[in-house]
């Protein structure tokens, strides 16, 4: 392997790994924050890539698309957490996955309806649509770049929200104590509405930006939502930075598994799940 | 325990009398899913385990007994069922070994991460036929000597050897629920730590409930993957692991006969929604209205089927009572 | 095991802790404490809220692993033990919140838990309700703690005092040797305290309990040893005459008055 073609691999799953923690940090702070795991969390990213497609098909731009999307998409979010979700927070887990498994149903079949089951393209921005040349016959998407630098902005952005700003403030404390916080007269109600719609948004942008890269098709979702699930155990349930520092893993290991292992590529990052599992059953940033 | 099952058994066998095709057919699914289902009552209902992948033992059953017969040639029930259902117990095993060491939502992450990878296996190598999957061309024998006991290929004898093993399975796992080790799993699912306390090993309780489950839920793999004579990668998807789970909470999890009733309504609802003579189009989005029941369900029906029978003042839910 | 015998008509201590120590990050929950139990006797630990108390029962039945020091069970480390296996060798716990089986009867409470003991307790296919042995072991826990006629109830639909007798009554299924008691009379009438105190008083003889507990009465009732904790640490140990006229403890803790005059 020489040394452009390992920086490509390298930048790819730095790119991978970017895009899952976009997703897995929503589930990470949806569960530590609200007590709720959402098994249609991967719905979201799908519905943001369906809604990628066929707004920039609409629109002629995908740049137009996302921001025709992103409000619809925290619209979305509240909506559901405001019908649904919130009946779920005292519920067992059995319960919250069985409802949210029956989302998962219902956003399957309505993108079924709405969209269709066949593949589509996405066309990449025409402004990001070039190459950079590395070897003479090895050269990198700008595109990739530009979505690996859009999601540390956003992670960059949510570590400041959730340190350093009153709303972060207010979303750490609600973590750790409910009645605390309601005490305080802090509407924890408005809280979890946001943090809902938050990730939910969060998840369906990853979607949107992917979208010229995976293209779009069924399923999507759930795929996305089992790495994810990978991602939160190794990372430990409720921590984002735990969910950044597993993304990468899975990133880099998924790709360079898919280059050099071929064959047992699939299982490489379920056995990086299981040696975690056995060193810190809690994850590596959980609370133990 | 009461005659009532025996009745119901005695019943269900006359039914190849009344309808020899289509409906039995149905009605061995559904059977072959109540195994399935109350084999995870035992993990869900009894050990408090809410395992979210339980198609892997399912599935890896369908593909044991078809990676075991040879091809066009059938293979001898007597051995391959209890290889497959090995199998399974040993994966299940080893995995919980690694599962049990989580607990509440991870646990529910790990069985189902755990299963997609049995799924990505199968899918993405050659060992079962890739995607395509494989076909099983006969159905298991059952032979004494040279002399052929039943004769699987006809549909009304498979029927009778599922329920004949369904109350087996019922019989067995009702005498489990009731000895010191049954007991202690109640005890573990109602307070584990008070268990711990008391001197009880929990993970070698929960590991020995999570193996058990896992063979019987291969035994129901075995059969479905008989039946329909062909497994493809859909056998062990995390869909099947969902199902299964709806037809123990929509029977009333914690009541071997509500995993029984929940099988029952569980794919004849499927059957029904999906029957294009009554719904027309909209049969093709059957999942629509299967997903809005299952929220239903899950909102408005915790305790299942069973909870509603037991409003109005029959068995208890929990069958912990003294017998 | 140190071959200092303690000056004590019960010979050896069953269970002997040594510089034990737990920390949680920076906080020091329990701080180089020792001491020993001896079948026998009664050996009270009394402090202030926060003084490392449940924290200490805590350590001794394997609920956490202490950071350093040892305990020793009849002269063997068992420090760090997981607790399944420290109440296996004969340490039982009760819990300062009641901490039973509620959906089951009073006596599958104490089935459960005399079952524990049960060498083929693993078996799948023996009815829990023909070992007789199990059964007589949980009826002799109830008959002690006096609950044989509450046998059928379920637990949730106990009084509080009975929950509290209940969770003595488990412990004792187990057939333990050392008794851990956390605080056993929290929240209890006068009456039902009267009973509890009887209850551990006639434990006394073939067994070494250690008693967390608030209740001066009982406290003084009961005690053969007494050990002061405060901040995570031992202030003051020894007969219950001795601890109570130490100006330490009068100053830091007891302030002087209910307690002499008691």
């Amino acid at each position: 392997m020489d040394f452009a073609f390992f920086l490509i691999q390298l930048l790819n799953g730095l790119q991978y790994g970017l895009l899952l923690f976009l997703v897995a940090s929503g589930l990470t702070l949806i569960f530590g924050i609200m007590g709720i795991v959402n098994l249609a969390h991967g719905s979201f990213y799908m519905v943001g890539a369906y809604l990628a497609w066929s707004l920039s098909s609409l629109t002629g731009s995908l740049t137009a698309a996302i921001l025709l999307a992103v409000p619809l998409t925290v619209m979305l979010g509240m909506g559901l957490e405001r019908l649904l979700f919130r009946h779920l927070y005292r519920r067992d887990h059995l319960y919250q996955v069985l409802l949210t498994y029956g989302l998962i149903l219902v956003f399957e079949e309505l993108r079924s309806v709405l969209w269709g089951d066949d593949t589509h393209g996405v066309a990449v921005p025409a402004l990001l649509s070039y190459s950079i040349p590395l070897t003479d016959n090895l050269s990198y998407p700008v595109y990739r770049l530009a979505i690996s630098g859009v999601c540390l902005l956003l992670a960059a952005a949510l570590y400041f929200l959730i340190q350093k700003t009153r709303l972060g403030m207010m979303i750490r404390a609600g973590a750790s104590n409910r009645d605390m916080v309601q005490s305080l007269g802090i509407d924890i109600k408005l809280i979890y509405t946001l943090v809902f719609a938050l990730g939910i948004a969060l998840a369906a942008f990853a979607g949107m930006i992917n979208a010229p890269l995976s293209s779009v098709f069924p399923n999507m979702g759930s795929q996305v939502l089992i790495i994810c699930f990978v991602v939160v155990v190794i990372g430990g349930i409720g921590s984002v930075k735990g969910a950044m520092v597993a993304s990468l893993m899975i990133g880099l290991a998924d790709t360079f598994g898919q280059v050099l292992v071929p064959e047992v590529a699939g299982m490489i990052v379920y056995v990086l799940m299981a040696v975690v599992l056995v060193w810190r059953p809690e994850g590596l940033f959980g609370r133990g | 325990m009461n005659t009532l099952p025996f009745l119901v058994a005695g019943l269900l066998a006359l039914f190849p009398l009344v309808e020899s095709t289509f409906y039995l057919q149905l009605l061995t699914k559904v059977l072959i899913m109540a195994i399935f289902a109350m084999s995870l009552d035992l993990l869900v209902g009894y050990t408090g385990l809410v395992s979210f992948g339980h198609a892997a033992y399912f599935g890896l059953a369908g593909y044991a007994i078809a990676l075991m017969a040879p091809q066009y040639e059938t293979v001898s029930l007597w051995w391959s069922l209890p290889a497959a259902m090995g199998v399974c117990a040993v994966f299940a095993f080893v995995i919980g070994t690694l599962v049990l060491r989580t607990r509440g939502i991870y646990f529910i992450m790990v069985t189902l991460a755990f299963s997609q990878m049995l799924f990505f296996i199968f899918h993405d190598t050659k060992i079962g036929g890739g995607s395509d999957g494989i076909y099983i061309y006969a159905k298991p024998s059952m032979n004494l000597g040279d002399v052929q006991l039943l004769n699987l290929e006809k549909l009304e004898n498979f029927y009778w050897l599922v329920l004949v093993l369904t109350v087996a399975v019922y019989l067995l796992l009702h005498r489990v629920l009731g000895s010191t080790f049954g007991r202690a799993l109640l005890g573990i699912k109602v307070n584990e730590h008070r268990m711990r306390a008391l001197g009880f090993p929990v993970f070698r309780y929960q590991l020995a409930s999570f193996t058990f489950s896992g063979a019987l839920a291969g035994m129901a793999g075995y059969l479905a993957a008989a039946q329909y004579g062909f497994v493809n990668p859909e056998i062990l998807s995390w869909h099947q692991s969902g199902a299964v789970l709806m037809m123990v909470i929509l029977g009333g999890m914690g009541t071997l006969y509500g995993s029984v009733i929940g099988a029952f309504a569980f794919v004849l609802l499927q059957e029904v929604l999906s029957n294009q003579a009554w719904f027309g189009i909209a049969a093709k989005h059957w999942q629509l209205a299967m997903g809005i029941f299952i929220m239903l369900v899950a909102l408005y029906l915790p305790q299942g089927l069973a909870g509603l029978l037991q409003r109005f003042g029959r068995k208890p839910v929990v069958e912990v009572a003294d017998e | 095991m140190s071959n200092k015998q303690q000056p004590s008509g019960a010979g050896a201590p069953i269970l002997r802790t040594k510089g034990l120590t737990k920390r949680f990050g920076g906080l020091v929950a329990v701080g180089d404490v020792s001491l020993d139990l001896y079948v026998g006797e009664v050996h009270v630990v009394i402090g202030p809220n926060g003084a490392g108390k449940s924290t200490l029962t805590n350590l001794l039945s394997g609920d956490l692993p202490p950071t350093s020091g040892e305990v020793r069970f009849e002269g063997r480390d068992i420090a760090g033990c997981s607790s399944d296996h420290i109440s296996r060798l004969g340490i039982g716990r009760s819990y300062q919140k009641t901490n039973i089986f509620l959906p089951f009867t009073v006596f599958e409470n104490c089935r459960l838990a005399a079952q524990s003991r049960a060498p083929n307790a693993l078996r799948m296919f023996h009815r829990a309700a023909g070992y007789a042995g199990i059964n007589r072991q949980a009826e002799e826990a109830m008959a002690a703690a006096g609950l044989t006629p509450r046998a059928e109830r379920i637990a949730a639909t106990l009084s509080h005092g009975e929950q509290r007798q209940l969770e003595i009554a488990m412990c004792l299924a187990t057939q333990p040797r050392v008794l851990l008691l956390d605080e056993p009379l929290a929240g209890m009438g006068p009456n039902e305290s009267q009973r509890m105190v009887e209850l551990i008083k006639g434990l006394t003889t073939d067994h070494a309990i250690m008693l967390i507990e608030h209740d001066m009465d009982a406290v003084f009732a009961l005690a053969h040893r007494l050990t002061v904790m405060v901040n995570g640490e031992v202030l003051e140990s020894g007969t219950p005459e001795a601890v109570r006229s130490s100006p330490a403890v009068q100053l830091a803790y007891l302030g002087g008055e209910e307690l002499l005059h008691d």
